[in-house]
């Protein structure tokens, strides 16, 4: 801005000071939750900090696409209603993931192609952000210096470092965490992810240069809310986010339970390789 | 790392073979000074349990069954320590001496990267004579349906086992290898473990084939007996500073040391941290309808700097396809 006199300086000053206190009240009554969510501080762990222990699980058709979209037939018809996609509102802020030309038509060709190349059909380990909005729960421990997260589907887990952040050793299906807490918030810097898994069934996709900021929210007694931002120069023309509650499982005994999948995978992999064909396995073509 | 049994099925036999080989000699490597065991005191996490969290290596330099030689001998004495050291010491020269290529095992493995060389592998030292405790020191003998179970699985498997990936056998699946337990057993190589006890909960991460056990230490019944795990269904509490685990259900496909489970098994396990690196690991296996009497076993596992690698086994599974395209090429001979 041009300041053309003492004077009017002045008032400007007086202005900036305002907005600026103003900001920060704002940002004092928002900050800890993270945008959306009311103020909530968390029960704390013996330690003080926001006690993020339990079993969460998304609750949203995410998995099915990130962004808004309407019901759809699903690839498999003998499934008929039981495997198509219900409409969704969308998880990603401004509703357009932000694809550079050829990447958005690599998706395209992705979701066609979907029920060959979509990585949860062939129970490969979900990646990061997918992990967190599949349709089974995935449960939270919390150590001091290490945060485990540990999924139902294909059992991956997570190791999250909460002490000085360490470079990964290579890269992996579910990246290399770094964490640590920002008031509320458990936030998780995730790099080393590599390109082998996508966002959803729709064939919303990264390549290996993915890097994922993730931040848990406690916005109530059995709700977190999850943000992830995503930034992927190859892929994308900006970073973008993506958000949504998380709900406890409140079921008296719950616990995650083993769903390895390789079993349940084993067909569609290998099936064409048998000695003699399973009669009867439905249509999958 | 799924790069091992790709392209030899020979591989993990060679592997079996190297974790046989003694490897006593190597306690020294971490064998502590005197001094250390001074002034030490448990650790405890914020709500006051022992703390037992850390990345541990579970490899060992003792075998699980004990060398018939040694009869009721359940420990090795200083002596003997010292004997064995200088022995393999002896052995390790003529080895170099004759092969300065490094043996032939530097043919064919990279042993560092594989965990599989003695000294690159950090071990608790040990004086056991083999990790099975008592008098007997190895598994008891399998009751006649364990036999009978195990020779049907073995005629099947001679019948089918190139038919399809499902009558593969489980380890090449990528679905267990067995060493998970629990008992949770040294592997040979990735014998890597981490634990983190949150609110509630104990979990153990073991590296071989990114395997989480989830232990409720709430008080909580075990599920319902028709889900059937593949680690079973494990349920904690603490007895003083000791994590106490029961395991039962287990996935009736599941073998524990060479007895196919039975719907009767249950593992008691005991994880005890003895001082700033080890903690002691102790199990008893209890299958009536498996093995002809309970047995115990007991090793120390010790702290490592970790990180638990990701092993991605199933997703690299190139070795299940090629084996299977390799039987369907062989039939069309």
């Amino acid at each position: 801005m041009q300041i053309q006199s003492g004077k009017s300086r002045s008032r400007w000053g007086t202005w900036l000071f305002v907005g600026m206190a103003g900001a920060a009240l704002f940002s004092l009554a928002v900050m800890p939750t993270a945008a959306q969510a009311p103020a909530y501080k968390a029960p704390r762990t013996k330690d003080g900090k926001p006690n993020l222990n339990g079993i969460w699980q998304a609750l949203n058709e995410a998995n099915w696409d990130l962004r808004p979209h309407a019901a759809s037939q699903g690839p498999v018809y003998s499934l008929g209603a039981a495997y198509s996609a219900p409409a969704g509102l969308g998880v990603v802020e401004g509703g357009e993931i932000p694809y550079k030309p050829e990447a958005a038509a690599k998706q395209k060709e992705n979701y066609a192609n979907r029920l060959k190349l979509d990585p949860e059909i062939k129970c490969y380990m979900g990646g990061v952000p997918r992990s967190t909005y599949m349709p089974y729960p995935f449960q939270i421990v919390q150590g001091t210096d290490t945060i485990m997260i540990v999924y139902e589907y294909a059992g991956a887990v997570r190791v999250v470092n909460m002490k000085a952040p360490t470079k990964a050793p290579a890269d992996s299906w579910m990246g290399w965490s770094n964490g640590r807490w920002e008031g509320e918030s458990l936030v998780v810097d995730v790099t080393s992810l590599n390109d082998q898994t996508w966002f959803d069934r729709a064939g919303n996709w990264h390549s290996d240069a993915l890097h994922v900021i993730e931040r848990y929210t406690a916005i109530g007694p059995d709700a977190l809310q999850y943000e992830a931002t995503i930034d992927d120069p190859k892929v994308f023309t900006r970073q973008w986010k993506i958000s949504m509650p998380l709900y406890r499982r409140l079921e008296k005994n719950a616990q995650i339970l083993e769903y390895k999948c390789v079993e349940f995978a084993e067909e569609v992999l290998y099936g064409h390789l048998r000695k003699q064909p399973i009669q009867g396995k439905g249509d999958s073509k | 790392m799924k790069r091992l049994i790709v392209g030899s099925r020979m591989a993990p036999i060679a592997i079996v073979a190297l974790m046989l080989a003694p490897v006593f000699a190597h306690a020294q490597v971490t064998a502590k000074p005197a001094a250390a065991a001074k002034a030490w005191t448990m650790p405890r996490t914020p709500d006051g349990h022992a703390d037992l969290q850390g990345v541990y290596s579970n490899a060992q330099t003792i075998p699980v069954a004990r060398p018939a030689n040694l009869g009721s001998k359940e420990f090795y004495t200083e002596a003997d320590r010292i004997a064995s050291a200088q022995a393999a010491a002896a052995r390790a020269g003529r080895t170099a001496a004759n092969d300065p290529e490094g043996g032939a095992l530097a043919v064919h493995y990279d042993t560092s990267q594989f965990g599989l060389g003695g000294p690159t592998v950090k071990r608790a030292a040990s004086l056991r004579t083999s990790i099975i405790t008592g008098p007997e020191g190895r598994v008891p003998a399998l009751t006649p349906e364990a036999q009978k179970r195990g020779a049907d699985r073995r005629a099947f498997q001679q019948e089918h086992q190139w038919d399809s990936a499902q009558t593969r056998p489980l380890g090449e699946r990528c679905i267990t290898w067995g060493f998970e337990g629990p008992p949770m057993m040294p592997v040979g190589y990735n014998s890597t473990l981490q634990i983190v006890q949150g609110q509630g909960t104990v979990a153990i991460l073991q590296e071989m084939i990114h395997d989480v056990r989830i232990i409720p230490t709430d008080g909580r019944p075990h599920a319902p007996s028709v889900i059937r795990p593949w680690m079973g269904d494990s349920r904690g509490h603490w007895e003083g500073d000791t994590l106490v685990v029961e395991t039962i259900n287990y996935n009736p496909q599941v073998t524990i040391q060479g007895g196919i489970v039975s719907d009767a098994a249950k593992v008691t396990e005991r994880f005890t941290r003895i001082d700033a690196d080890t903690v002691q690991y102790q199990f008893t296996v209890d299958d009536p309808k498996t093995f002809v009497k309970p047995f115990s076993g007991e090793y120390n596992m010790i702290h490592i700097d970790g990180p638990i690698y990701e092993y991605a086994c199933h997703e690299a599974n190139y070795g299940m396809a090629n084996n299977l395209s390799g039987a369907r090429a062989t039939e069309k001979k």
